[in-house]
């Protein structure tokens, strides 16, 4: 073989890793009941593909090969490690024993389901859920991970390394959930995915560019999940993630400021995303099972259809933020309502219900809450009232972004 | 797979007739599960005001009354089950009586070898 053939079938061996590696771990997973062997296990088979394949040729189907090779090595390093502990020489034979279907199967697309479900099972601690998808669903490093979330890698391990334990040890199954527990099991994946996608677009932390990466990766799952589970949620996050990706570009000034939805540039907004977007909230409207991603996903796409801020329709933006309040009430998205209801009937209006929600005490610490008290007031010409919550605002306010925006905002007071 | 279900609720939290109804539900539930293989054992725990304490410190035995920890639920009961794996343990515990007024924590049972099996 050639120089160059050789260095062509290594391309394609790293091609492969990319695509596949992370199927081909999903399957070992279930065919050797352990993430730990299946991650050891998928690195053999990788590594005698690197050494194979140049040799003999890439095979017909990488991924079934790759899957073979990977439940051969499990079970040489169970025998060999048998001389130490006998009940490994049992585990080997019983994975011996299972028949090849179970490779060849077509299930190997549910495989990648049933590794989303076990990492983002309820029975995990929530900052183990998304840190355990990101590594074995996304196949991001622990480093990776660990400077997204602003912790240390030994931290973020550590996380990963007790969650597979318990894993192991409380027996989570490696199961898409039945029919029944699926809408509870449902909302566990997207909850993950979701605070995934919001860590990279809300800027809490890391560098601009892991952020992204973030967000890029809570597109990817929720694709991933459409393409194989296409309920209603499903679409709708999607919808919601890629309407709000759609506006990256348009939310940040040059000089890393926060532009608000009203000032910012709307031929920046990403009209593929916003295409695409539309289409999925359509889709999940057509279902007439309405979620709160849907209907969050229904409150961007009316921004998103809006050519300019005073062409937003108001009246359809507060009839979602009704049906959202009475399926999942919370004085979070009140507050929005609120909000909406002052761009519709004017800031009294909002302000009523605003003073209203802070006076039952939820809220009363959030930045965000005396912010918006604090616009509605300013454009009432209410200037001292404005700049009191604005002040009460920026000293609740921890993000520099937000913070320098709430400075800018006080500064332009008369 | 063994699973200990471990009834945690508020000691008031059900009058007289209610308690009869939650046996009379909970030993249905019992037979339920032993006709499907899963029942290991059950029983519920007479009130913490009955606990008593034993401890061996500096090889002095010491009886006490309690313990009696401020707690706004106290362990009422268990069950012992077999089940396949924790998402049946979750669906047992959520057909547990107690469940809709009190907590049922899960724990799986480190399985010890050598142990002495039931005949």
């Amino acid at each position: 073989m050639t120089a160059a053939a050789a260095a062509d079938s290594r391309a394609t061996v790293d091609a492969v890793y990319r695509t596949e590696s992370r199927r081909v771990l999903a399957t070992l997973i279930r065919l050797l009941g352990d993430f730990d062997l299946a991650e050891e296990a998928m690195h053999e088979a990788f590594a005698s593909a690197v050494e194979q394949w140049p040799r003999e040729g890439v095979p017909a189907n990488p991924r079934a090969w790759l899957v073979s090779a990977g439940r051969f090595r499990a079970i040489d390093t169970l025998r060999r490690r048998a001389r130490f502990d006998a009940s490994l020489a049992d585990l080997a034979s019983r994975i011996d024993a299972d028949s090849q279907a179970a490779v060849d199967s077509d299930g190997v697309e549910d495989d990648r389901l049933r590794l989303i479900f076990t990492c983002c099972h309820p029975a995990l601690a929530p900052e183990a859920q998304v840190a355990l998808t990101l590594r074995e669903v996304c196949g991001l490093t622990t480093e990776e991970i660990a400077r997204a979330f602003l912790t240390t890698p030994s931290t973020l391990a550590q996380r990963i390394v007790r969650a597979k334990a318990k894993i192991k040890s409380a027996g989570i199954p490696y199961e898409v959930p039945s029919r029944a527990e699926l809408p509870e099991r449902l909302d566990s994946v997207l909850r993950v995915i979701y605070l995934v996608f919001n860590e990279g677009y809300a800027a809490s932390s890391g560098t601009s560019v892991t952020r992204k990466e973030l967000s890029g990766e809570a597109i990817r799952l929720g694709r991933l999940i459409a393409e194989l589970l296409a309920e209603p949620e499903v679409l709708g996050l999607l919808g919601l993630m890629l309407l709000q990706e759609s506006r990256r570009v348009a939310r940040t000034s040059p000089a890393g400021e926060l532009i608000l939805l009203e000032n910012q540039d709307r031929t920046l907004w990403n009209r593929e995303q916003i295409a695409e977007g539309l289409a999925l909230v359509q889709r999940a409207f057509a279902s007439r099972r309405l979620g709160a991603f849907t209907l969050q996903a229904a409150i961007a796409s009316v921004h998103a259809e809006a050519e300019s801020a005073a062409q937003t329709d108001w009246w359809r933006i507060v009839g979602f933020y009704d049906v959202l309040a009475e399926l999942e009430p919370s004085p979070v998205v009140a507050l929005n309502r609120a909000v909406a209801v002052a761009m519709r009937d004017g800031p009294h209006a909002g302000l009523a219900l605003i003073d209203a929600i802070l006076a039952d005490g939820d809220l009363a610490e959030y930045h965000l809450a005396h912010a918006a008290r604090a616009d509605l007031c300013r454009r009432m010409g209410s200037t001292a009232e404005a700049r009191a919550s604005y002040q009460r605002a920026l000293a609740l306010a921890r993000q520099e972004p937000e913070r320098q925006f709430l400075q800018r905002r006080l500064a332009e007071l008369p | 797979m063994k699973y200990m279900l471990l009834i945690y609720m508020n000691e008031g939290a059900m009058n007289q007739a209610e308690r009869e109804q939650c046996f009379g539900d909970s030993t249905k539930l019992c037979h339920d599960l032993a006709a499907q293989g899963k029942f290991i054992g059950a029983g519920p725990l007479h009130p913490v005001a009955t606990a008593t304490s034993v401890r061996i410190r500096n090889g002095q035995r010491l009886v006490t009354s309690g313990p009696f920890a401020e707690t706004h639920e106290q362990l009422g009961g268990y069950y012992l089950i077999d089940a396949k794996d924790l998402d049946e343990a979750i669906a047992i515990a959520a057909r547990v009586p107690p469940v809709s007024k009190g907590t049922v924590e899960i724990r799986p049972v480190f399985e010890l070898a050598g142990l002495p099996t039931k005949t």
